[in-house]
């Protein structure tokens, strides 16, 4: 499909591309013995502008557009996860709360910092008590003269050993359910909040995702974004944009698996042949094609009638949806025509399969999505 | 001190490319053009000159308008400003140079730095023919290059078959920058934004005053042959016999 993008982030992307290419991929393998991205890649991608993406132009930051920032996405999924998690977790949750909602007083103070990657920023919503089921946390925020003191935990979440600000949703008044929900800019160091160690997970080696605790922890009242009671409707508002780069990222990572895929298909030999001329292999890499070019159709349609400020929750969970669960596939099939070396580690196969698996979780299940889509299209009569 | 770094779009070079049909060139259709990585050499070591001794860096290119792109990249690298001599036709190098030497006489640089060829049809002759229209020193397959402290000299080290040469030209002079001269910068999101506001000045070749007529034809590209598949050998004397007999390497 055509793309449409504005000069400076085709530009751009093709400075992702090299940087992909020449700085990222080559550590990617050592990245994912050491658990941890280097320093002076983080450097890197700051002085590269990665972390301003999508902070308006006016705070300091370059306002790509919902387009923009997919295509970045995408180039940047065909590496190792961990690196555009950190940039993804930041343009697609951390700020989006403040670019939307945020008062002028905030975003003077905020923005600019984040823009040039100063600050990283990170969005906590789950608990141990609740992911899905959003309007179910615990955590509570009351008001105390000028301040609201914060109490509660929050579970797995992204950056938050490297973040300096986050967002965080706490329940203002139970009564009120969805509409007691707001969100809070809450910095690291505050009194009263401390982040866990690291999670041991499955896979995304290289991220860390932690717990925090809020014990009496005092935010300003003049750290409310959006309002009090409107921290539900801006929470999906903040994941609507994040599950469509996660989407993207998912698609690159899928067109990597394809082109290795076929790599393989075409210099393995068996039975005298390269298994790319068996019919079962090559029914692999069509079908894995054909879900890529519905995938890029899906994700970048989303993403135009975002630029042009419409609100579609429901193609997006689409899109997200539709990208997770066959990038998925793809990284299987991906698996099995690599047969034994793609189990190995000495091949990235097995690490993509991890990795991807993730993407049908974090930022609204595949049920979830399912449930935003169905509810849509059972209230408007089937439209999709 | 100003430097003047001619420059070429290419088509990516990790893309694979087809031939035309008819065999005359390269299929451009839905290929992805960057630029010329020689040429980005040629930028980054523009821009340390200007780093280190001041000035100004200007760029130039002489293709169609789509080069805008690849143009705007230099600029968010860090040249100061663009010039862009409009053609819609292919020219050969020596219609090339006489573009740039007329662009060279309305700028007088101190410097001329370019890249030693462009990826794409591996000419290697711009530079060299711009030196002699221009009667200016030349000195090509820069790994280093260093200027006098009045500016009036550059000791520049050159990659020659199997060693280094150093040698001193008098500037203004043609340099051409080889593969080790520099690793390039990248043009980052603050770059790219600020040179939202440089100038790219659009000149369109017929003012120029030049003959573009070519003086090579290309007539025909042929890919390179397909490569045979490996085989296995069972033994270290099959092996022997082979590279004996059918490689003709023993
Ligand atoms: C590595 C990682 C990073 C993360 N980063 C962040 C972060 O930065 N910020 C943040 O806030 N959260 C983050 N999360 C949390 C993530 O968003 C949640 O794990 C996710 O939303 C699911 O919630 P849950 O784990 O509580 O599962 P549950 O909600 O308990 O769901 C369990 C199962 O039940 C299904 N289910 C639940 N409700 C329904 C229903 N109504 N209909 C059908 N099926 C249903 C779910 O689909 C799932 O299969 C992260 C998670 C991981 C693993």
């Amino acid at each position: 499909m055509r793309i449409v993008l504005k000069r400076e982030e085709e530009i751009f992307i093709q400075t992702v591309r090299k940087f992909v290419k020449t700085e990222l991929e080559p550590i990617s393998a050592q990245v994912e013995e050491e658990d941890r991205i280097p320093e002076e890649i983080i450097s890197k991608m700051r002085q590269l502008g990665l972390f301003g993406m999508s902070v308006p132009e006016e705070y300091g930051g370059f306002g790509f557009s919902v387009t923009g920032q997919c295509a970045v996405m995408e180039e940047m999924g065909r590496t190792n996860a961990c690196f555009r998690t950190i940039i993804s977790t930041n343009n697609g949750i951390g700020v989006t709360g403040l670019v939307l909602a945020g008062t002028p007083e905030q975003k003077e103070k905020y923005l600019p910092k984040i823009a040039t990657g100063e600050y990283i920023t990170a969005f906590a919503l789950t608990e141990p008590g609740a992911g899905s089921d959003a309007a179910g946390i615990k955590t509570s925020a009351v008001r105390a003269g000028d301040n609201y003191v914060l109490n509660g935990t929050k579970q797995f979440i992204t950056n938050a050993d490297v973040a300096s600000l986050f967002s965080v949703i706490a329940v203002t008044d139970r009564e009120k359910k969805h509409d007691g929900l707001t969100m809070f800019l809450v910095e690291r160091g505050t009194p009263g909040f401390t982040v866990g160690p690291p999670e041991k997970k499955m896979g995304l080696r290289g991220s860390h995702t932690c717990e925090l605790f809020f014990d009496d922890c005092r935010v300003p009242a003049g750290n409310v974004v959006g309002g009090e009671g409107k921290g539900f409707r801006l929470a999906m508002e903040v994941l609507d944009k994040g599950r469509l780069i996660i989407a993207a990222s998912a698609l690159g990572a899928a067109r990597k698996l394809l082109e290795m895929m076929v790599e393989h298909a075409n210099q393995r030999v068996a039975f005298g042949k390269p298994i790319g001329s068996f019919q079962a292999i090559q029914w692999m890499i069509a079908d894995s094609a054909v879900e890529i070019y519905a995938m890029e159709n899906m994700i970048y349609s989303a993403a135009a009638e975002m630029d042009e400020g419409k609100k579609i929750p429901h193609r997006v969970a689409m899109a997200k949806l539709f990208a997770t669960e066959k990038a998925c596939e793809i990284a299987d099939r991906a698996l099995q025509v690599h047969g034994g070396m793609g189990y190995m580690k000495d091949l990235p196969v097995e690490r993509f399969y991890r990795d991807l698996r993730l993407t049908r979780i974090y930022e609204g299940t595949s049920e979830i999505q399912r449930l935003i889509i169905a509810r849509h299209c059972l209230k408007k009569g089937g439209e999709c | 001190m100003k430097i003047l770094v001619p420059v070429k779009q290419v088509p990516n070079p990790d893309e694979k490319v087809k031939i035309k049909k008819d065999g005359s060139g390269i299929e451009l259709e839905g290929v992805k053009m960057v630029l010329n990585p020689f040429c980005e050499i040629a930028v980054e070591e523009a821009l340390r000159m200007k780093e280190k001794h001041g000035g100004e860096v200007v760029v130039v290119t002489v293709a169609g308008k789509d080069a805008e792109l690849q143009v705007r990249t230099a600029l968010a690298m860090g040249a100061d400003r663009a010039i862009l001599v409009e053609t819609n036709e292919e020219l050969d190098p020596a219609a090339i140079a006489s573009a740039l030497a007329k662009v060279y006489e309305m700028e007088s640089p101190d410097v001329v730095i370019m890249g030693k060829q462009a990826v794409d049809d591996d000419s290697n002759q711009v530079g060299q023919i711009l030196a002699a229209k221009l009667s200016l020193p030349q000195a090509t397959f820069a790994s280093k290059v260093e200027l006098s402290e009045d500016l009036k000299k550059a000791t520049v080290t050159r990659e020659v078959d199997g060693g280094l040469e150093t040698i001193e030209v008098e500037l203004p002079a043609i340099i051409t920058a080889d593969l080790r001269l520099n690793e390039p910068r990248y043009a980052s999101l603050p770059g790219i934004m600020r040179a939202k506001k440089k100038e790219m000045k659009v000149i369109p070749i017929s003012e120029l005053g030049i003959d573009t007529a070519p003086k090579v034809k290309v007539l025909k590209l042929e890919p390179p042959k397909e490569r045979a598949g490996g085989v296995i050998v069972g033994s270290v004397q099959e092996l022997v016999e082979k590279l004996k007999n059918e490689a003709k390497v023993l």
